[in-house]
Order: C-alpha cells, then structure tokens, then sequence
C-alpha cells in the first residue's frame, strides 16, 4: 500500500466531515458558501487521487474496488459543482428573504455532513457500516429537505423520513440476514460482515438464508432508490426542498442506494443455490420506468416533473443490471452516470428558472430560450439529453440496453421500449410548453452561474460522440465484475 | 439443563416483545399507547440483557441500557409530555378498525414464522426462534404505522418495528456493530422526535386530507 492512497481515502472522508464542523461553526454565508465549494473541489480531487492511484488491499473497514470507485469519483464531481451552483442560488434566497443566514450555516454543514455519509457508504467494507452511512445520509437530506419550514417541505421531509426509516430498517433486517448466513461459514466477528470477506466465501452461504436477506435488501435500499411502488417520498422531497438537495438526491443519493443493491446482487450471483437476483430487479426496473413515464404527463409543478424522470431512468439502470451480462451491465453503468451529470445540470437550471419566474408551476413558466436563452437553451439540451435522443451519450446507452434485450428476451424489450417512448413524447411536450411560444412569467434578468451546467451537459455531449478508450476499457472490467 | 432454561427464558421474553406488540395494536389512546411502548422498550431491555448473559457478550448490555433509559424511560416521557401540550392525548384514531387489524397482525406473525422457521433451518435452534419473533415485531410496526395517521403513534410504530430489529440483532451471536447499530438508531429516533417536536407539526393532525396535499404537490388545477 502506498502513502498517498491511503492518504487520498483519509481525505475523501476527513475533508467532508472537517468541513462540516467548520462551516457549522462559521458565520457569515460568503465566506461559508466560498468554503463549501472548496472542500467539495478538495474531495473531488482527491478522488481523482485515488482513481489515478494504485488499489489498496481491502481494510477492515474500507475498500477501494473497480466498483465503487466508479461512484465515488462520479458523486464527488456532481457534489463540487453543486455547491457551485449552490453558492450562487442560495445568494438569491438570501435576497428574498426565503433563507436567514442562521439556515444556511446548518445548511452548508449538512451539506459535507451529506458528502461525508455518501462516501463512507461507498468506501465502507463493512455492511454495519455502509447500512449507518446510508442512514446518516438520510437524516441530513431529511433536514435539508424540510428547510423552508414550509407547511408543504415539512410535509415532504416527513414522508420522507418515515418512508426512507422503513426502508433504512428493512434493509437492516436484510444486512442481519446476510450476517446469519455468513456466520456459520466465516465464523463470528467483524469477517462475517466484510464485503471482501463476504464475496469470497458467498459459494458456501446458505442460499435460502441469502435469498430472504435480498429480498429486505432490494426492498429497503430500493426504497432509497426510488424504485416503484417504492418511490412515493422521491418526487416531494425533490419538488419542496432547496434546489442544489434535488440535484444531489437524484444526482447522487439515488446513486448511493443502488450501489448498496449491487453489492448485494454480487453475494447473491456468486452462490449457485441462490434465486437468481435479476429478474426482481428487472421487474422493478420496469415496473418504474413504466410508471413514471405515464405519470411525467400529469406533473404541473416543473421539479416534480424531473422527480418523476428520475425515478424512471434509475428504473432504467436497475432493468440494465437485473438483465445482467457484459452489455447490459456496461450500458447500465454508463446511463447512471450520464443520468447523474444530466439530471443535476437540469436541477442548475430548473432553480434558476425557479427563482426568476417565482414559481415551480409549469403553467406558469413559458418562452424561456426568449426570455432567458442561457437558461432556456440549458434546459432544452438538458431535456433532449434526459430523453434520450441523439447526439447526447444517453441515447447511445439505452440504445445498447434496448438491443441486448431484444437479443436476449424479445417480450421484455418491447415494454421497455414502449416506456422510454411514453417519456420522451411526455417530457418533450413539457419542454416545448416550458422553453418556446411565448413568454409567461417574469423576465427579470437572471443572476445565475451557468458553468456546472454547461459543463455537465459538454460531458454528456462528450459521451454521445466520442467515449474514451481507456474508460471503455474501464467500464468494461466494471461490468464484467458485475456478472 | 441450564442450555435449554437459556433458551427458554429467551423465548419467552422474545415472545413477550410480540404479545406487547399485539397490545400496541389495539390501544385507541396516545397516551395509553405510549405507556404500552415502554412496555415494550422494556421487554426488550430485558431481552437484550438475557442474551447479553447467555452469550457472554458484555458489550450487548449496553445496549440493553440505551433501550431501557432512551426507549423506556426518556422518549416515552418526552412524547407524553408533547402530546399533553398539544392536546391530543385522548385522540382517538385508526384507518382501519381494531377487528381487521388485529387479524392482520395474526397473519403476519403466521407468515413471518412460516418463512423463517424454514428458511433458517441450518441456524443454531436460539438465533432462529429470536429470528422469526423478531420478524415478527417488525411486521407489526410496520402495520401500526400504516393504520395510524398520527404522527406520534406512527413514531411509535416506527419505535417498536426498531425494537425488533435490534432484538434480531443481539440474537444473531457475535455481530459485531449492534451496539454501533441501536446507538445509530437512538440518534434517528431522537431527531425525529425532536423534528415533531420543533417544527411543530401540529397541522398534520387535522389536515390528513388527501386532497388537501394534493392540492399542495400542483397536482389540481
């Protein structure tokens, strides 16, 4: 093992949680705001640390691997440029008085508390452990979520919080499940709880013990996934917080959960008695997509529009997954990335919108690449991308888990298809309501920072038309390792 | 001889965490409600101290003490002294009746007995009844707070579904974390008690309207 790995693990954790304590203790936003965007930048760089770096062997409680160093350096990019974002929407809440500075100190500090949680849920070797940072990342979106104390955010944080408990307890009981059936083989103590113990010995595992502890799992985390019927917390909490908490939740935190479901998925792929863990995903997958993409056509309120698209591309992502094999896995890995960068720089522009017009009602909202063309052509390459057309690497990610299922299970492809068609007309019919015509609402000029958008949206532009040698080559190890 | 009084004993105090669960069902007042989850936290302290002594496990005792002082004694003092200064101690209020909820919960602890009793047929014979009482409990607060609209009463079902986590937890021998895991739990539970308590979520109480929220979500024209 060498120094700086280890150094670059110790920062990706010390960072966010020395930040959080700091910013919790600072007055004064500028300075705060400023501070948060440079421990965000830290983290990130040291991610890349990381990635650039050789693997160290697997700790008692952390671990680098192929797998999750995929979602570590995706979640701490998307976390730094929202907090660029963040800095310049959390001026205008200031200004109109939605905010007092005394919210934003704790806001700031929940903030890295939240980056804090996701990374150790990510590096976390140890299922105890990874199951109490999906917890902490919990509690702090739930406060976010409910901090414009706001009859309808408290309403949103509260449903959030009792569903995201449920779900967070299920998948304890899961997680005590793996434990038994691990405990006869490896022995008592902390090896039965690690994954890098886990995965080498998960042949030997009672299989029905490991088939019951999936099935909490799939359901606890899926909750956190938003996966339907699981998802009803996801679009209010999306629709009532702060903007930049909307874009780390579908960004990231939906991320995070699905992660947890993968590990998962590999014990269970690795024990031949098992029930084989693809085809429940694939039902929730699909179940989502198609749900969602009837539901994005009754949305009026234009975050709750994007909400509901985010449940339906992760139920994108898990079909991927649950179908399994090298190009589905690949496909799957590559969407939820590009769905991450796109469905933040959608959120950066939705909350600028937002602010400027002074309402989230899509009625409300219209002629925006007149009135505001930054902000409304943002959104048009945003929507275009989400739904999957081309140029935009979304295209070419659905198009390959479109084809893998027709080779594999003609029945299953022709729902799938049906769905992203159901979304692309629903979310195009929005955008043209939203971005053309004529101009509704305000036209006040907007003091937006438009560099985390257009950067993602260059990156996902980017994948469309060109992927890198070396990250095919690295996603392709990731997928293989997926099974 | 002794082997099987352990097992015995730990049987019937996880037994005891289901039958006070069952009690939880029916109560129709805040306040009595409250008095029957410290019961509960109780039992469950007891439960978790028991296995703590069989397993030689020292370390679980102290989290059979967080469960008697945070879950027997403190939470349930603080939410009744909430609940008189909102005024809501004698609310009455199910979705459902008590009839179907009760045979709800019989089938639910049929269930989750049929399916652990079988599945874990491998486990050492103390893990696996603890197991199938603790899910079980689980069940059963996870059918409290969908009959209940009350936030605090949910908060307890929520409470009570924990306690049998924790119970499924000192069972399985040599886990490491439980103490890690209750004491993460206790955080979890206090911020919600404090989030009903500061943001004062006294509207929720009367608006359970659903048309009301949806009228809130954009939904309505």
């Amino acid at each position: 093992m060498t120094g700086t790995d280890e150094l670059a693990i110790r920062a990706i954790l010390a960072v966010p949680l020395a930040a959080a304590l700091l910013l919790a203790a600072l007055p004064g936003y500028r300075l705060t705001a400023r501070l948060n965007v440079l421990a965000a930048l830290a983290t990130f760089a040291a991610a890349l640390a990381l990635l650039a770096g050789e693997r160290p062997p697997p700790g008692p409680y952390l671990i680098v691997d192929d797998l999750n160093i995929v979602f570590i350096v995706l979640g701490t990019l998307v976390g730094f440029t929202t907090s660029v974002f963040s800095a310049s929407y959390i001026q205008h809440e200031l200004d109109t008085g939605r905010l007092a500075p005394v919210h934003l100190r704790f806001y700031h500090a929940m903030y890295q508390a939240l980056m804090f949680a996701m990374n150790l849920a990510l590096l976390a070797n140890n299922v105890g452990l990874m199951w109490v940072a999906v917890e902490l990342a919990t509690l702090t979106t739930v406060v976010m979520v409910g901090i414009y104390r706001t009859r309808e955010a408290l309403e949103a944080a509260w449903k959030y919080f009792i569903l995201g408990s449920v779900g967070i307890a299920l998948a304890l009981f899961g997680t005590i499940l793996v434990y038994m059936a691990a405990h006869p083989v490896v022995g008592p103590g902390r090896d039965a709880m690690m994954w890098s113990v886990l995965v080498q010995h998960a042949a030997t595992f009672d299989a029905s013990m490991l088939n019951l502890a999936f099935v909490f799992l799939l359901l606890g985390y899926g909750t956190k996934v938003g996966l339907a019927p699981l998802h009803a917390w996801l679009p209010d909490a999306h629709a009532e917080g702060p903007t930049p908490i909307s874009a780390v939740l579908s960004g990231l935190l939906l991320n995070v959960a699905l992660y947890a479901v993968l590990r998962f998925k590999l014990l269970l792929a690795a024990n031949p008695g098992a029930l084989a863990p693809g085809p429940l995903m694939v039902t929730l997958g699909l179940v989502s997509l198609l749900f969602a993409a009837f539901m994005l056509y009754r949305r009026r309120d234009i975050k709750r529009l994007f909400a509901y698209s985010s449940i339906e591309h992760m139920g994108i992502v898990a079909f991927a997954f649950g179908m399994g094999g090298p190009i589905a896995n690949f496909a799957g890995l590559l969407h939820m990335v590009l769905h991450s960068l796109t469905k933040s720089a959608i959120f950066f522009a939705v909350g600028h919108v937002a602010q400027v017009k002074g309402t989230q009602k899509l009625a409300d909202i219209g002629g925006l690449t007149t009135s505001h063309p930054w902000l409304g052509w943002g959104l048009v390459l945003g929507v275009v991308a989400i739904a999957g057309l081309p140029p935009f690497g979304m295209f070419m990610s659905e198009f390959m888990i479109v084809t893998s299922t027709f080779a594999r299970g003609q029945l299953l492809a022709v729902p799938f298809a049906v769905g992203l068609l159901v979304a692309l007309g629903a979310l195009l019919l929005r955008l043209n309501g939203v971005a053309f015509g004529p101009v509704r609402g305000s036209v006040a000029p907007a003091r937006a920072s438009y560099v985390p958008m257009y950067a993602h949206l260059v990156l996902v532009l980017g994948a469309g038309v060109y992927l890198p040698p070396p990250l095919v080559a690295w996603f392709r190890h990731v997928a293989a390792v997926l099974g | 001889m002794s082997g099987t009084l352990a097992l015995d004993v730990a049987h019937v105090l996880a037994g005891g965490l289901v039958l006070v669960s069952f009690m939880m069902l029916y109560q129709d007042r805040l306040s009595a409600l409250l008095n029957i989850f410290a019961l509960h936290a109780l039992v469950l302290a007891a439960s978790v101290g028991w296995q703590a002594e069989v397993q030689g496990a020292p370390h679980l005792f102290l989290t059979a003490g967080i469960a008697f002082l945070f879950k027997a004694v403190a939470i349930p003092l603080a939410l009744h002294r909430m609940i008189r200064r909102l005024g809501i101690h004698r609310e009455v209020e199910t979705v459902i009746g008590i009839g179907p909820t009760m045979l709800a919960g019989m089938m639910l602890v049929a269930l989750s007995i049929a399916v652990m009793l079988q599945v874990t047929e491998g486990a050492d014979p103390l893990a696996r009844e603890d197991l199938a009482f603790a899910l079980a409990v689980v069940l059963l607060g996870m059918l409290m707070m969908v009959t209940r609209r009350n936030a605090v009463s949910q908060v307890v079902g929520f409470m009570s579904l924990e306690n049998g986590l924790v119970l499924a937890a000192t069972g399985a021998k040599g886990m490491p974390l439980v103490v890690e895991i209750s004491v993460a739990f206790s955080i979890l539970i206090a911020f919600i008690v404090i989030g009903i308590f500061l943001f004062r979520i006294r509207e929720r109480f009367d608006t359970v309207d659903v048309h009301a929220l949806d009228r809130h979500r954009g939904e309505q024209p």
